[in-house]
């Protein structure tokens, strides 16, 4: 089975090709370039370099988010166009689990950080389980987006060694160096950020469970609501408090369509 | 067409703002589908376009709207002979996904890849309306984002010799609209209001000329004296009439864009003048405008308001004529929010 794999969640943009036990190329880069410009050369050049007839992909696998919200739509709109064009079908591997699937193997907790803005980070807590022979990637605490204590607090209070990869290192390393009471560890540099590689390796994983999506299925996982949309909801929630007698100075500016020019959703 | 040359036909894909759009065009004249998502009721709710929803709507709908169009037009992805997008002005993020899911199915489907100007494609659906026009004329481009007077010298070949100065007629129109209380999209609201009962004279609004360029745009002084005369009325207590207001405030803005749009067809010598752009659906702007050719011995040329809208059918027309000079658009191509009309 052919795997043509695309991750352009964060800063870096990565394609790979794999061929079941094999990785046939991978090109990842971490530029000053947008991904709209790189992923579909790299594609090119790996197949150039490969003599890769595209119908011979079995499959596209996606980082399906969480992510920049731009660099997510990005990947899924080229794997989306890849999976139209060739008529294949679409993995979605969420991009937490594509950074954790790097340290395989590891005894360690293993701590994906992507750093959210604003404070705040898509994160989750996995661990290597072994079963017949080889190891299964299973979840401590659920991929989530919250801040950074919150998930310092959750490791802390699991008491295990972890290993931190993602962008998140490199932004909240001070805090992190200050808050974490158990052993750590910052993954090396070609494992600290993601991989297509990884994303196509569990790719599979998915396949043989059978969680292949079409083309038109497939859409990016945000964990979090555009600011407009969690501005109305807010005010909503504030309205039905005040409908229930409660008293709230705040007003909110969702309900001022003349302030819709601030939402401004990070790219 | 003559019977020696092979048929073109171009998918085209538009994302550039709130519609996500596919249409396949032959030889950039005849339209063999037109699929247009809308996702107005979704913006409707925050009183405009939010950018980030507009983009995650477009990814869910891209790949639906692009099938719908190729089975419409009776054929397959592989059957096309080049594809088509628009990859600026508009969002950046809503031009991404369009851009992105034609260079990968381009890619996928080893076809070349046209970059297309959104104007350029909104001044082509005349070509898609009228079959036998050819350029040159002069068109006016008047949309929600943008207002243009341009000479159209050749296909593929334009000289803007007006533009706005600050809100475009559309972004006009929705504003005024907020503030009588009609909501989004303002253009519409108001035509339809106005068809009803309104005075377009009633209230004497100002026309707003440039200093320094004859040709351009300017709205936004328009926009506040009808605001003035709400906030005046309000402190007076008086109660508005909207309907007057709508009517009086749509006039003071079709009679700028006919009064330059027929001194640019005189001074530069054109007999034709074309309309392009979401508010070229205005009926008192058709009207105002075609009675003005009329008298000059102008011909005018319009879009259908399905023509005038968002839509891909147009971006298939422009890319048509740019895949017939050579152009074609690399693997890298990028979305260009404020890309100017004429550049690459």
């Amino acid at each position: 089975m052919r795997i043509l794999a695309i991750d352009s969640s964060g800063l870096v943009a990565s394609v790979a090709l794999l061929e079941d036990e094999d990785l046939i190329a991978e090109y990842t880069i971490h530029y000053k370039k947008t991904h709209s410009q790189t992923l579909l050369p790299m594609l090119e050049e790996i197949k150039k370099m490969t003599e890769l007839d595209l119908h011979t992909i079995d499959a596209i696998a996606v980082a399906g988010g969480p992510g920049s919200f731009t660099g997510l739509r990005i990947g899924s709109a080229t794997a989306k166009g890849l999976a139209q064009g060739l008529n294949k079908p679409i993995i979605e591997v969420p991009t937490l689990e594509g950074l954790a699937f790097q340290l395989y193997g590891t005894d360690a907790l293993v701590c994906p950080l992507m750093d959210a803005r604003r404070n705040q980070v898509y994160t989750g807590i996995y661990e290597f389980v072994c079963e017949n022979g080889r190891y299964e990637l299973t979840t401590v605490m659920q991929g989530t987006c919250c801040l950074l204590p919150e998930v310092v607090s959750k490791l802390n209070g699991l008491g295990r060694p972890v290993i931190l990869n993602g962008d998140g290192v490199q932004a909240y390393r001070d805090a992190l160096v200050k808050t974490l009471t158990v052993p750590y560890t910052f993954a090396p540099a070609h494992r600290r950020l993601q991989s297509a590689a990884a994303v196509g390796a569990l790719a599979f994983r998915y396949a043989a469970q059978g969680k292949l999506v079409t083309a038109a299925e497939h859409k990016p996982e945000y964990f979090r609501l555009s600011q407009a949309e969690r501005e109305l909801q807010e005010a909503r929630g504030r309205e039905h408090a005040e409908a229930a007698g409660e008293s709230l100075k705040e007003q909110s500016p969702a309900g001022n369509p003349d302030k819709r020019e601030v939402y401004q959703d990070e790219a | 067409m003559q019977q020696t040359q092979k048929d073109i036909t171009i998918l085209a894909i538009e994302s550039s703002c709130d519609e996500t759009a596919a249409a396949v065009v032959k030889n950039g004249r005849e339209i063999l589908s037109n699929i247009i998502a809308s996702q107005i009721d979704l913006h409707t709710l925050y009183g405009g376009v939010v950018p980030e929803i507009a983009s995650r709507k477009h990814i869910e709908k891209i790949n639906q709207v692009i099938d719908q169009a190729v089975i419409q037009a009776g054929m397959t992805l592989q059957d096309v002979d080049a594809i088509a997008v628009t990859y600026g002005p508009g969002l950046v993020g809503a031009l991404l996904v369009g851009v992105s899911t034609a260079k990968a199915l381009a890619f996928a489907l080893d076809k070349p890849l046209v970059g297309v100007h959104h104007i350029e494609g909104h001044i082509c659906a005349n070509y898609l309306q009228y079959p036998d026009l050819e350029p040159p004329f002069l068109c006016l481009v008047v949309s929600g984002g943008h207002s243009h007077l341009v000479i159209v010298k050749d296909y593929g070949e334009y000289e803007v010799i007006g533009r706005t100065r600050d809100d475009a007629a559309g972004e006009a129109f929705d504003k005024v609209a907020r503030a009588i209380g009609l909501g989004y999209p303002g253009g519409p609201k108001i035509d339809r209001l106005v068809a009803q009962e309104g005075n377009p004279d009633a209230i004497a609004f100002p026309r707003a000329s440039v200093g320094g360029s004859v040709y351009d745009f300017s709205f936004s002084g328009l926009k506040s004296a009808v605001l003035n005369y709400l906030n005046e009325c309000k402190m007076k207590g008086v109660e508005v009439n909207r309907a007057d207001v709508a009517a009086s405030f749509q006039k003071a803005v079709t009679d700028v864009l006919v009064s330059h749009g027929i001194r640019g067809a005189k001074e530069y010598g054109f007999h034709k003048l074309a309309l392009a752009g979401g508010v070229a659906s205005n009926t008192a702007l058709r009207k105002a405008m075609r009675e003005a050719c009329e008298k000059e011995g102008i011909e005018f040329y319009y879009p259908a308001p399905i023509l005038c809208t968002d839509n891909a059918a147009m971006i298939g027309a422009a890319g048509y004529y740019e895949y017939v000079k050579g152009v074609r658009s690399g693997w890298d191509l990028n979305a260009v929010p404020n890309l100017k009309l004429g550049e690459r």
